[in-house]
């Protein structure tokens, strides 16, 4: 078996070699990869077919309008928050030269290390009725004040922004970084003041990483179900569980889950119309960023203290209060009850955020690539499919690919009883394999959507004189595309990593028996509100994210921007 | 060339996650065990000394009445935790091939719902049904339940006379308007509770009932410990909350100021018909594959010493009457106890969160 496939698989890399196989190789890879992550997708929508429609009518003569109308103000509150802070902080910091610029310069994708959820407890325990800060506000200034309540849609809004801005942050920064210098400094010369050459150059240039770094945030916002839950902010996620759980009507849960995919089409839509046409290539990379202008006296105070807030809320905050909880834990029983499993549980949640991340990665760059050599309408269309996932809640993903996962199980068990006359037993359904399928299906938006913002700089005069060279289209993409494309990939794999590391459904639904990861230690906890014990685990999630954020700081601030 | 290279790099991911899989992936028995199994009779079968357990009721704390199991019988018990919706379908997807031996829950309405599904099989036991009262297992034995986990009325004693309080129903009246802290309705605490509402009074007397809550209600906290800092803060004056969520908090603060009111004890009819209780419980999975310890384990579990230790373990009540409960709960009295049967709490859920999403309850 092994041998026939490896022998399939040299002759094929041997036609893929010549150039006219090369290219058919390639569009076919793309195409079956789009279909194994388009596959549990579409099993989701076929179980959405046969809802109970006396449960949905219920919905909507009840909570549903209210669902969707928080889902709307959820999206356009943290969309615009993200947009003009991620924006704002990326264009402070490449631009500028203000007090604490270098450290802020990094320290402001910290925030992207702390999960929502975990953000959004520390804020509950800390800003609601019994916590710390309403209390010594009540004992200052006696007990008819304090704040509105943090449990509502304001609160998720804050709450979600925080967390997300880092996405916007990260891609703008790097578009300001990597290729607005040049087009920035010519624009200077013709005249344009800084905040014309912003708007009229530089943003516009930048449009496609913004424009891809907001829709990760709304598809982040639309699936969020624990932060919502907190504030007593239900929207449409926060629906399907409500009918999943609640009603016990899984068919009817992943109807409302196809609703919440029309909303995603409609974002991706309105990305694909914002993008445009526009197609900014880079042809020449200047050496050096764009000329910093000196912000001085109270202007540079203003431009630390308000970067200075940001990571205060948004990292420093939620991080002290962790660390409070975590050393009381240890000082309790704390060690002796979790010292030896704390290890396996970091082992395995590296082990999963590192497979997934490889693996997105790769499928990423064979559906870019294909995309790329065979610029098709469908190609692009299966491609775009392909990146739903994220649009998705990660349980409704995980039911999807359970359904897949099992039946292929159960087919492959009753042939190799025909033929054999014994079990194989459970291969996909409950392994590693099965896992990390499901996260390359449910994070393919993130890993697509970097690694396609990094091919597209590239040139394709590029392809064209590799290819006149006589290089094969695989050679040009390991010679030529790959290392160009280096920080598109570490980001792409990074943000994964921290994705998979914080997230909880699809884990729970799919692990392997008895396989622990620091997310589920956090959630059992917290589900029982017991949140100082969940403050080790979380705390470790969020070093642990911080990790590869520094390996990719360090290999993208090679190039050194004068001052 | 490269395109190899590419290929190399992409089989090589492959093998380690095969190998990862291999190394990591605890799926019990191997084929060959499971053929054995599958051909003899269930007694005969040999039984590696383990039992897997599916489990939603996830505290650090149980663990300590399991290694006592462990240590007198031998039998390792193994965890996978998970939320009780996701573990029925993953038990309904694995059908004959799965893992789990037990599944464990936290809410009588999901151990309907399992036996409903046809996932448990009945388990015909002495020792079960001496143990466990009636009321508290499967009339067809798919399911026991070992612990009693109490739903009632907590209070600041500085701002309600206990006189002041009577029925969940009462609860309803103006006077408590902006004094009442609530669990949404997307718990299966609240549910079960408004379940049992539409068992006694039907449905449109009870949605008068909770639409009555809902109006008071000061604000809609999802977690009990959370409602019972609010009171103690004063941010309301009465709360409703699973017993235990106030016996964690009097164990780190013996001073907490927070009471609990045994609610519906005294009066004619409904108003005195006890309080409310759901339970923890589990049962044996139709495909186990380790039935014989499994069925230990529930024993044990059923046992008076395994009883104690499980129930102590999270402060519940303990299913067997003649068991005190743990000494910081003992000192709260004894109570009455509502005799529904807890199944219905399944059969009804969806009618109560229907109810609530129609009474304006959160």
């Amino acid at each position: 078996m092994l041998s026939i496939s490896w022998a399939w698989v040299r002759r094929w890399v041997h036609q893929a070699g010549s150039t006219r196989m090369g290219l058919d190789a390639w569009a076919v890879m793309a195409w079956v990869l789009a279909g194994l992550v388009l596959l549990p997708l579409l099993v989701v929508v076929r179980l959405a077919l046969n809802p109970d429609p006396e449960v949905l009518a219920h919905l909507w003569r009840t909570r549903l309008p209210e669902m969707l109308g928080n889902t709307l103000v959820l999206m356009a509150g943290v969309g615009t928050g993200t947009f003009l802070l991620g924006t704002g902080l990326a264009w402070l910091v490449t631009a500028h030269r203000f007090p604490g610029r270098e450290f802020f310069d990094w320290a402001l994708i910290l925030p992207m290390a702390v999960p929502s959820y975990v953000l959004a407890y520390s804020f509950m325990v800390l800003f609601d009725y019994a916590g710390p800060v309403q209390q010594v506000l009540r004992a200052w200034f006696g007990p008819q004040v304090g704040l509105p309540s943090i449990r509502s849609g304001a609160g998720a809004v804050l709450v979600m922004t925080l967390t997300l801005y880092p996405y916007v942050y990260l891609l703008a920064r790097a578009a300001f970084h990597e290729h607005a210098s040049a087009t920035f400094d010519l624009a200077r010369t013709l005249g344009a003041n800084r905040i014309r050459a912003f708007w009229q150059v530089v943003l516009p240039m930048a449009r496609p990483s913004l424009v891809a770094g907001l829709s990760l945030v709304l598809m982040e916002t639309l699936t969020e179900v624990g932060t919502v839950r907190f504030f007593n902010f239900p929207t449409l996620s926060d629906g399907i569980f409500r009918v999943w759980h609640g009603f016990m009507q899984r068919d009817a849960a992943v109807h409302l889950a196809v609703l919440l995919l029309a909303f995603a089409l409609v974002a991706l839509l309105v990305e694909r119309r914002l993008r445009g046409r526009a197609r900014y290539v880079q042809e020449t990379h200047s050496q050096w960023g764009i000329a910093r202008e000196p912000l001085t006296g109270y202007r540079g105070l203003l431009a630390t203290a308000f970067s200075a807030a940001v990571l205060f809320a948004g990292f420093l905050l939620p991080v002290a209060q962790l660390v409070v909880w975590s050393w009381k834990q240890l000082a309790g029983s704390g060690v002796a009850l979790w010292g030896p499993v704390y290890a396996r549980y970091v082992r395995n949640t590296w082990m999963l955020a590192g497979l997934a991340a490889v693996f997105a990665v790769l499928s990423a760059v064979v559906l870019a690539y294909g995309v790329r050599l065979r610029a098709t309408r469908w190609m692009r269309l299966a491609a775009r499919m392909a990146t739903l996932g994220y649009a998705v809640p990660g349980a409704v993903i995980g039911v999807g690919v359970l359904l897949t996962l099992s039946a292929a199980d159960h087919a492959l068990n009753t042939w190799t009883r025909a033929w054999w006359g014994t079990t194989a037993g459970l291969l996909f359904t409950g392994s590693l394999l099965g896992l990390t399928y499901a996260y390359v299906v449910r994070f393919m938006a993130v890993a697509y959507s970097s690694v396609e913002a990094s091919l597209e700089k590239i040139s394709s005069s590029m392809d064209a004189a590799a290819r006149i060279l006589g290089a094969s289209p695989g050679r040009v993409l390991w010679r030529v595309h790959l290392p160009l494309m280096r920080v598109g990939l570490l980001t792409a794999a990074l943000l994964v990593f921290v994705d998979v590391m914080k997230e909880l459904p699809i884990t729970l639904l799919l692990r392997p028996f008895g396989y622990e990861t620091l997310a589920l230690w956090v959630w059992q906890d917290v589900s029982e509100s017991l949140w100082e014990n969940a403050a080790l685990p979380a705390l470790t999630i969020v070093v642990a994210g911080l990790v590869p954020v520094v390996v990719l700081l360090r290999s993208s601030t090679h190039r050194r921007s004068r001052s | 060339m490269a395109l190899r290279r590419f290929a190399l790099l992409v089989a090589a991911s492959l093998v380690v996650l095969v190998v990862a899989c291999g190394q990591t992936s605890p799926v019990p028995g191997t084929p060959r065990d499971f053929e054995e199994t599958a051909t003899l009779p269930r007694q005969m079968a040999k039984e590696e000394p383990v039992v897997y357990v599916y489990s939603s009721r996830h505290y650090g704390q149980v663990e300590a009445a399991f290694a006592e199991f462990t240590k007198e019988t031998g039998i390792e018990v193994r965890f996978s935790f998970g939320k009780d919706a996701e573990l029925r379908e993953r038990l309904k997807a694995e059908g004959e091939f799965t893992p789990a031996d037990v599944l464990f829950t936290v809410d009588a309405g999901n151990l309907w719902l399992a036996a409903e599904e046809g996932l448990l099989q009945p388990v015909e036991s002495d020792v079960l049904a001496e143990n466990i009262p009636e009321q508290w297992r499967d009339p067809e034995n798919r399911w026991f339940t070992f612990s009693l986990r109490v739903r009632t009325i907590a209070y600041h004693p500085d701002r309600v006379v206990p006189s002041e309080l009577s029925t969940y129903e009462a609860l309803a009246d103006p006077k408590w308007e902006g004094r009442l802290c609530l669990r949404p309705s997307t718990k299966t605490y609240t549910q079960a509770l408004v379940a049992n509402l539409i068992h006694y009074y039907g449905y449109e007397k009870a949605r008068e009932i909770v639409a009555g809550w809902a109006r008071n209600a000061a604000e809609f906290i999802d977690s009990d410990a959370r409602i019972l800092k609010t009171i103690a803060a004063g941010g309301c004056d009465v709360g409703i909350v699973n017993h235990y969520y106030l016996a964690r908090l009097v164990r780190e603060d013996p001073h907490f100021p927070v009471k609990l009111f045994w609610a519906n004890q005294e009066g004619e009819g409904l108003d005195g018909r006890g309080v409310h209780a759901n339970v923890s419980g589990a049962g044996v999975t139709r495909h186990a594959r380790h039935v014989n310890n499994a069925v230990r384990l529930l024993e044990w579990l059923a046992s008076e010493k395994g009883m104690k230790r499980f129930a102590d373990g999270n402060y519940e009540f303990p299913v067997n009457p003649n068991l005190k409960p743990h000494e910081i709960v003992a000192p709260w009295g004894a109570f009455k106890i509502d005799p529904i049967p807890v199944y219905l709490y399944g059969q009804l859920q969806a009618e109560a969160i229907r109810l609530m999403d129609e009474a304006g309850y959160k």
